[in-house]
């Protein structure tokens, strides 16, 4: 409470003061009437305190406001996984690299780095005039205990698997390793930090982009422990210090004086507005309670054809794919003819046009098309002659004595009507019968997880503009696996790839490893990439360029007065 | 004394009550940190559970929630992990508070004089009128009337914000959102009350005095005939003052009505822990204090 209720200006108060004295005054009236007044006087006392409690008051308008996305879960760099959050953690807390306003890496707290010829060792140089928003300096020591933090098991960070490219990560993450000094980070002097690979990995300045990586404070950290981010004074390293946060309401941000390039920040205050509801959302953009809205699930899905029309809408293409999971452990399905006939089958231009409408593309590939420097493979197109001639070689000829196929699905809209017109595609085409299962979110996952399905809808965005973001998901020992398929040639294509230092080489194999994914194996179905919306009056904000990341350094946003 | 004995039995309900929400919450299928992401590795999701101890034996679990409930710490909430539900529970209690409070002043606003007025003029227009009223608050949700009331007064009369609670202003449209299915509930319990009073033979014995006719129905009829009215309000207020789902999701309201639906649906087992013990607790209290209120309206009631 202590961040926020000095905040409100006075009228507020007064208002609540009014009506909270007026409120006793009338249970005395009452009282009158009804014997024990001092009962019930009482009573209206303790709820006048109630209401002073609880009323807050106006808050002075923000010079930008943000609709960003749901209630942030943490503002905790080494915990924090959702992407509406990551933007939160973006602006308060900066790693050695940072994106620029095309979300591309550019130098952030390290002001350039050098590179080994074989790719395994990094070396970043600070800034000299780096300092904590409450003005310690920032040096080496603060990478060294950011990084390890995230790796400490005690910690038990999400994202921890974004250090183990580094050597011994891994190893200590899981606790085969107990010393954090085997780590491949070095300090080599107050501004020096340098970082021995397990692998030549070139994503890895992408990875230091990323939040996860992020300079934290130590001090205020050990102090607070858990709840060090909700603490105050909080040390912050990048562009903006949290003002206040109100739960499931919005997080104030206010311009953080003290870092490194403070001129060019371009808001001096900015709200994120948390919200639930899709329709609300919505409205507080219409009614100019909000500038920008930019959370693709906040934005209506029953009116998105009419809004992509709008001239505040803004429009790309989006790093995420919605696929299907097949789970290869149950028969038919460990079959890969059975799973080339369901690919086939699916007709994805139907999706997008009839269902999702809001400017998706239809998916044969895993990877989204337009990362740099790759070129996925074109995967199988709609064929329904080819289906039913998969399926019958698989010895189903029209589906005959096909068990009944289980599709796991979640609650919103948009995925029943995917499923439902999965199913008629699956019937008609193959004459599979299909039996629509729709789960409540966490029963989803963990059905997903448990390998509980035949097929499961699926979803990934990914974390960093390259391939392998997308394809280690589906190496044997991934996490997010989740279909049961295990293929060497798989995990060794993609071991190499990553081992590669020619770019060209490495896409090249790259781009045969995802050949095995859709072109021969099928243990996922791609059916459409994601597109990304963000809503503004391009006339009077400023400062946000969509791309494919959807991240928009906050520093570079303002607004037309 | 009696009171005293009915404080001391709300010791034992509670705890049953947490016992069974944290039985029920852990029997359901999915946990806290099952996720569309997993983490890179078990061992990873493995540091997770044991960090918020639910890899421990049950029992122990158990253990640790009551320890919690005593000491009045219910824990650090699992999903939003930079907060403790404590902290939750403080930010928003006062908020849905207030908004149901205000509500609950509405609903009686409302509710009281509409039931009282057609009950006295029954067999007139009025009645009929009053009546319809009536059953169209108690049969229209909130799930419609908020949006209702947003379009109307928020986008195309644009007189009050859509959203938010930011000022005074805000409050208006959630509490009139809240309020109006609680009011026709006041209204026809209020017309009941009254219609059955009128017939007693005391109002009767107090016509046959030469009392007036309004001093009749303020001073004796209404204290018995709003009794059904107070026995509702207990529950009523209990339900207003730990918020509404809907009224709050549809108006970003940060109360905790939110976090009710929300807690259950992420497997928030220790947000939920909290919650369920407080809106336990809230309804206890405020029955007593409904029980209290009818000695004080019903001089035939007695406890001992």
């Amino acid at each position: 409470m202590d961040g926020f209720t000095n905040a409100f200006p006075r009228r507020g108060k007064a208002f609540c003061f009014a009506v909270a004295v007026g409120f006793p005054a009338l249970t005395r009236l009452l009282a009158r009437r009804i014997r024990p007044r001092f009962a019930l006087v009482t009573v209206g006392v303790a709820l006048f305190s109630i209401f002073l409690h609880g009323c807050g008051g106006p808050v002075d308008r923000a010079d930008v406001v943000i609709i960003n996305g749901g209630e942030p879960e943490t503002l905790d760099p080494a915990i924090v996984t959702v992407q509406a959050d990551l933007r939160l953690v973006r602006a308060l807390f900066e790693g050695l690299v940072r994106l620029n306003v095309k979300a591309e890496p550019e130098p952030g707290l390290a002001h350039r780095w050098d590179i080994s010829p074989d790719g395994l060792r990094y070396t970043f140089y600070l800034r000299s005039n780096l300092v904590w928003s409450t003005g310690e300096p920032i040096t080496s020591a603060d990478v060294l205990y950011s990084w390890r933090r995230v790796l400490n098991p005690m910690t038990a960070a999400d994202y921890a698997g974004q250090l183990y490219f580094v050597r011994n990560g891994r190893e200590y993450n899981i606790g085969k390793l107990t010393n954090p000094d085997e780590v491949g980070i070095q300090a080599l002097d107050p501004l020096t930090i340098q970082v021995d690979l397990v692998a030549p990995t070139p994503f890895f300045l992408s990875l230091c982009t990323f939040p996860t990586l992020a300079i934290v404070p130590q001090k205020a950290i050990e102090r607070h422990r858990d709840r060090w981010t909700i603490a105050k004074p909080l040390p912050v390293s990048g562009a903006y210090q949290l003002d206040f946060w109100r739960l499931q309401d919005r997080i104030r941000m206010r311009k953080n004086p003290l870092y490194w390039d403070a001129a060019a920040t371009r808001s001096e205050v900015v709200d994120f507005l948390s919200m639930d509801s899709a329709n609300t959302a919505l409205n507080l953009y219409k009614t100019g309670e909000a500038d920008i809205l930019w959370d693709k699930t906040l934005v209506p899905s029953e009116v998105i054809d009419v809004l992509i029309n709008d001239k505040d809408c803004h429009r790309f293409s989006y790093l995420g794919t919605f696929f299907l999971r097949i789970n290869v452990t149950r028969p038919p399905f460990d079959r890969p003819l059975v799973r080339r006939a369901l690919a086939l089958a699916v007709d994805r231009r139907r999706i997008v046009e009839r269902l999702t409408r809001g400017g998706e593309l239809p998916a044969h590939h895993f990877t989204p098309a337009g990362i740099p420097g790759y070129q996925p493979p074109d995967g199988l197109k709609h064929n329904p002659e080819a289906a039913r001639a998969a399926l019958e070689q698989a010895g189903f000829p029209g589906g005959r004595n096909f068990p009944v196929l289980n599709y796991l699905l979640t609650n919103p809209r948009i995925e029943q009507q995917i499923g439902v017109e999965l199913q008629a595609m699956w019937q008609e085409v193959l004459g599979i019968q299909v039996q629509l299962r729709q789960n409540e979110m966490k029963v989803y996952q963990s059905a997903q997880t448990a390998l509980d399905y035949d097929v499961s809808r699926s979803s990934w965005i990914g974390d960093y503009n390259d391939p392998n973001t997308f394809l280690e998901l589906f190496t044997s020992e991934n996490g997010n696996n989740r279909t049961g398929w295990k293929n060497p040639r798989y995990d060794e294509l993609i071991g190499q790839a990553n081992r590669q230092i020619d770019p060209v080489k490495r896409a090249a194999l790259l781009r045969e490893a995802e050949t095995l994914l859709v072109e021969e194996e099928f243990p996922i179905i791609p059916v459409y990439f994601y597109a990304g919306l963000n809503f503004f009056d391009g006339t009077k904000i400023e400062g946000v360029y969509t791309n494919v990341v959807d991240e928009h350094p906050i520093q570079a946003i303002w607004k037309r007065k | 004394m009696y009171y005293l004995k009915r404080i001391l039995f709300m010791i034992p309900l509670v705890l049953i009550v947490s016992f069974l929400a944290f039985v029920f919450v852990r029997s359901l299928p999915g946990g806290p940190f099952d996720k569309e992401r997993q983490p890179a590795s078990p061992e990873i999701k493995r540091n997770l559970r044991a960090k918020y101890h639910l890899d421990d034996p049950k029992w122990k679990q158990y253990a640790l929630y009551l320890g919690g409930l005593i000491r009045g710490d219910f824990g650090p909430s699992m999903k939003y992990r930079d907060h403790s539900v404590n902290d939750i529970i403080k930010q928003g209690l006062p908020v849905s508070m207030t908004l149901g409070l205000l509500a609950f002043c509405f609903a009686q606003a409302i509710g009281v004089p509409l039931g009282f007025y057609t009950a006295v003029r029954r067999g007139h227009w009025q009645e009929w009128l009053g009546s319809f009223i009536a059953i169209v608050l108690v049969s229209v949700p909130a799930l419609v009337v908020a949006p209702l009331l947003v379009m109307v007064f928020g986008i195309k009369l644009g007189m009050l914000p859509v959203a938010l609670w930011d000022s005074p202003k805000h409050v208006i449209l959630p509490t009139a959102a809240l309020g109006l299915y609680f009011s026709g509930r006041v209204a026809r319990l209020m017309r009941e009350g009254m219609l059955s009073t009128l017939k007693e033979p005391f109002v009767m014995t107090a016509q046959a005095k030469g009392l007036s006719h309004s001093a009749v129905l303020l001073k004796h009829a209404f204290r018995l005939g709003v009794l059904p009215v107070v026995s509702y309000s207990g529950p009523m207020l209990a339900d207003l003052l730990v918020g509404s789902f809907v009224v709050e999701n549809v108006f970003r309201i940060p109360g905790i009505g939110v976090s009710f639906v929300n807690s259950f649906l992420n497997r928030d087992y220790t947000m939920l822990g909290g919650l369920v013990v407080i809106y336990a607790v809230f309804l206890l209290l405020l029955n007593l204090v409904v029980d209290f209120l009818y000695t004080v309206l019903d001089p035939r009631v007695r406890y001992t």
